[in-house]
C-alpha cells in the first residue's frame, strides 16, 4: 500500500525483484506469486525428510551454489573424548549430523561441518561468512532466519516441505505479506541494548502483533545500532508473529560486509554497493500498519512469563494479570504478582544462541566477569555463535576472563536455546537466558527462562539473583 | 483436506491461549529423519510426568483419537517455531483439523501443507465451543462450512489454493516444477 503510486517499500522493491510469477487472479487457480529464493541455509533438524522426499521424486537440487549447509542443533557443545567421539545426547541425534554429510556429499551441497572453520549456528555463520546479502531472499528450515533481515535481505523461516520445494526448483509459492513500519527513535540510555528493545517492542505489540506481516524497523535508534544489535532485533520478529524483519541497508552494512569471504569484491563489490543502495522504503511510501517507538524510555527488559510478549522493565514489579494465560504463566514460573522480578534467585545463566552469541555479545559479558566470580552455587554456560567467534574471542582473551570467573566455555551451537543436544536445565531451574524463547519446557522439563540482555545476563551470573545491570556500569565507570 | 472434503467429529477443548510449537512436540523429539509415527510425543509434556508416566492433570486426559479429530484452541495456535513435525504429531495423534481465532504464520503454512486444517473463526465461536467440550461439529472444507449444533453455520477462510490443488490432485511441487521456463528466465535475468 502505497501514498504514491511508484513509491515502494523496502520491501515491496524485494518482493518484486524476485517475482517468478506473480499471484494470480482470484476466480482462476487462485494461487500464490512463485518467487526465487537466492539463499537457502541448511541444518540437520530439519533437512532430511525434504532431501528424503528428493530422493523419492528422483529430483536433483537446482542450484547448489545457493545452498549453505552447517551443524548446530543437535551438536554436543563439550570437546570428543580421547579416542575422538563426540557426547552426542542420543544416538539418534548422532545419526540426523550423519544424515546431512550424506544428504550434502550426494547432493553436491557445501557443508561446514566438525572440521570447518566458520561451523556455527546458521545465523551467526551466514553473515560471517559474507553469505547473507542485502537485497537477497533467503530461507532457512529454521523461524529464526528472521535475523538475515538486518542486512536488508527478505528472510524467513519455512517448514520441511517447502525446504524441499527450494531444494528442488529455488522457489516457494507465496503469498504477498503485508507490512508494519516500527519507527524507534532517540539514543538508548546507558545499560540498554539492541536485546531490551526488541523484548520492549514485543512486549509492546504482543506475542501475535506481527502476525501475517513483515516488519521494517528504522528511525534513528537503528540507524546507531551495529549490525550485531540490528540482527539482534531482526532475530526476533518471529517472537511477535512476523514473517520477517528487515532493516535498510547503509554504510555499517556495507563496511560489515567488505572483506568477508562471501561478499562481493573489485568490481563487483561497487555494483553491489550501487544496487544495495537502492534498497531504501521511499519518502512516499507507507507501510499497512504502524508503529511508534520511544527508544529513550527503555529500560534493560526482561520475561516474567512463559511466551516472549510477557516483558517488564527490570524496575518493574510483575504485572497483575487476572486472565487464564496470566495466571497460569505467574504459576509456572512461581512468581508473584505485583511483586518485582528483581531480587528472585537463579540457578543458571545461559550466554549464546542466534540472538545474542555473536563476539560484541561476549565482550559485553567479559567486561562484567573480568575480575569477578560467578555466584556460589550458579552455573554458567557460555557459547559462542561460531568458529569464527569463537576464535576471536580466544584471540581477546575472553575465553580465559569467563574460565576465571567460573563460567563454562563452550563450542559453538544452538545448545540452551532450544536444549535439542542434551545442554538443558534441572527441573524448577530459573535460567537466566540471552536467547529467544521462554516457553514452558524449552530448557528442559519444568525450567523456568527468563529472557534478557548479554549485559543483565551477566549482572545476573555475579549477583545470583535476576539483577538491574545498571548497577555494573556504575561500579565500572 | 486428505480424503473426503467432510469432517463430522466430536470437539476437544484446549482452552489456552498460544499454545506454541514446543508444547505440541518439545525439541528433544526432533531429532528424528523420519516424518512418521510423532504422535506418541504429541504434547508429550502436558501428558506424561518427567518419568514418562501418565500425568493426571493432562489437558488432553478425555481425549479419543477415534472421537476427536478436532481441536478447539485459544488464539495464536502454533506459534514459535517453524518445524513441521508439529502438524506431522498432531495428524498421527488423529487430529485433523484445530480451530481457533488465530493461527500463527508458519504453523498455518506447515498445516495446509500436509492436509491439517487450520480452521480460523470468531473468538466468539471459540468461546461456545470451549465451553461445550466433546460438541459435534461438521465441517464442510470444499464448501469452507463449520456447522455447529446450537450456534449455527460459520463460513471460514481457507486459502483457495491448497483446496484447488487437493481438489484437482494436484502436487504443489510439481506445480512449480511446471513453470521451469519461467525460473530459468529469472535466474538468466537477474545477478542478485
Amino acid at each position: 500500500m502505497s501514498a504514491s503510486p511508484d513509491a515502494k517499500t523496502l520491501f515491496e522493491k524485494i518482493w518484486q525483484q524476485h517475482l517468478v510469477k506473480a499471484e494470480s487472479l482470484a476466480g482462476g487457480d487462485d494461487a500464490p506469486a512463485i518467487i526465487y529464493i537466492d539463499l537457502h541455509l541448511l541444518h540437520e533438524v530439519t533437512s532430511p525428510q525434504a532431501f528424503a522426499e528428493l530422493r523419492r521424486r528422483g529430483l536433483r537440487v537446482r542450484c547448489t551454489d545457493r545452498c549453505l549447509a552447517t551443524i548446530d542443533h543437535s551438536t554436543p557443545t563439550l570437546p570428543p573424548d580421547a579416542n575422538g567421539h563426540r557426547p552426542y545426547v542420543t544416538e539418534a541425534a548422532h545419526q540426523q549430523v550423519e544424515t546431512l554429510y550424506r544428504n550434502c556429499a550426494e547432493q553436491g551441497i557445501e557443508l561446514h561441518g566438525w572440521d570447518s572453520p566458520n561451523r556455527g549456528i546458521i545465523h551467526v555463520m551466514g553473515p560471517e561468512m559474507g553469505a547473507t546479502q542485502p537485497g537477497m531472499t533467503i530461507v532457512c528450515g529454521d523461524s529464526h532466519t528472521a535475523t538475515h533481515g538486518a542486512f536488508g535481505a527478505l528472510a524467513f523461516g519455512i517448514g520441511t516441505t517447502e525446504v524441499g520445494h527450494v531444494l528442488a526448483t529455488q522457489c516457494l509459492l507465496q503469498r504477498k505479506p503485508d507490512t508494519l513500519g516500527i519507527r524507534v527513535e532517540g539514543p538508548l540510555q546507558p545499560g540498554v541494548s539492541a536485546k531490551d528493545v526488541i523484548l520492549h517492542i514485543i512486549g509492546r505489540i504482543g506475542v501475535d502483533g506481527g502476525t501475517g506481516s513483515v516488519i521494517e524497523y528504522y528511525g534513528s535508534t537503528i540507524r546507531a545500532m551495529d549490525m550485531e544489535g540490528r540482527m539482534t532485533l531482526c532475530n526476533m520478529s518471529i517472537e511477535c508473529g512476523a514473517r520477517a524483519g528487515m532493516v535498510a541497508p547503509d554504510q555499517v552494512t556495507f563496511d560489515y560486509l567488505q572483506g568477508r569471504a562471501m561478499a562481493p569484491s573489485g568490481a563487483a563489490w561497487d555494483r553491489a554497493v550501487q544496487h544495495w543502495s537502492t534498497l531504501t522504503t521511499d519518502a512516499d511510501a507507507r507501510h499497512d500498519r504502524q508503529v511508534e517507538i520511544d527508544a529513550t524510555g527503555i529500560e534493560p527488559s526482561v520475561t516474567w512469563g512463559t511466551h516472549p510478549g510477557m516483558v517488564i522493565g527490570i524496575s518493574e514489579n510483575v504485572p497483575e494479570r487476572q486472565d487464564g494465560a496470566g495466571r497460569d504463566a505467574l504459576d509456572y514460573m512461581q512468581l508473584q504478582a505485583g511483586s518485582p522480578l528483581a531480587g528472585a534467585p537463579v540457578d543458571m545463566v545461559f550466554i549464546g544462541s542466534c540472538t545474542n552469541s555473536r563476539l560484541t555479545d561476549l565482550r559485553i559479558v567479559a567486561a562484567v566477569l573480568k575480575n569477578r566470580k560467578v555466584a556460589a552455587g550458579i552455573r554458567v554456560l557460555i557459547v559462542p555463535g561460531s568458529e569464527q567467534t569463537r576464535r576471536a574471542a580466544e584471540d581477546e582473551g575472553l575465553d580465559r576472563i569467563f574460565l576465571q570467573a567460573g563460567a563454562e566455555w563452550r563450542e559453538p551451537g544452538c545448545s540452551m536455546c532450544i536444549g535439542m543436544n542434551g545442554d538443558i536445565g534441572q527441573p524448577g531451574d530459573l535460567v537466566v537466558s540471552t536467547s529467544n524463547r521462554n516457553f514452558k519446557g524449552r530448557q528442559g522439563r519444568n525450567v523456568r527462562t527468563v529472557l534478557a540482555s548479554p549485559l543483565t545476563a551477566a549482572a545476573c551470573a555475579v549477583t545470583g539473583r535476576v539483577t538491574d545491570p545498571r548497577s555494573f556500569l556504575e561500579v565500572q565507570a | 483436506m486428505s480424503g473426503t472434503s467432510v469432517i463430522d467429529s466430536h470437539t476437544y477443548p484446549l482452552a489456552f491461549e498460544n499454545i506454541d510449537t514446543d508444547q505440541i512436540i518439545p525439541a528433544q523429539f526432533l531429532t528424528t529423519t523420519e516424518r512418521a509415527g510423532l504422535g506418541r510425543y504429541c504434547f508429550y509434556h502436558w501428558r506424561y510426568d518427567d518419568k514418562g508416566d501418565p500425568r493426571a492433570d493432562n489437558p488432553l486426559g478425555g481425549y479419543r483419537a477415534e472421537r476427536h479429530q478436532v481441536l478447539v484452541a485459544g488464539a495464536n495456535f502454533g506459534c514459535g517455531s517453524s518445524r513441521e513435525h508439529a502438524p506431522w504429531a498432531l495428524l498421527d495423534f488423529g487430529v485433523r483439523a484445530v480451530i481457533s481465532s488465530q493461527f500463527a504464520d508458519i504453523f498455518r503454512n506447515n498445516a495446509l501443507k500436509n492436509g491439517l486444517l487450520p480452521l480460523q473463526v470468531e473468538q466468539s465461536v471459540v468461546d461456545f465451543l470451549l465451553n461445550r467440550p466433546d460438541h459435534p461439529v461438521r465441517i464442510d472444507i470444499a464448501a469452507t462450512r463449520l456447522q455447529v449444533p446450537g450456534l449455527g453455520t460459520i463460513d471460514f477462510p481457507l486459502d483457495p489454493f491448497p483446496a484447488h490443488c487437493l481438489a484437482r490432485g494436484i502436487d504443489q511441487l510439481d506445480y512449480i516444477l511446471q513453470h521451469e521456463p519461467l525460473i530459468a528466465r529469472h535466474e538468466q535475468r537477474h545477478e542478485y
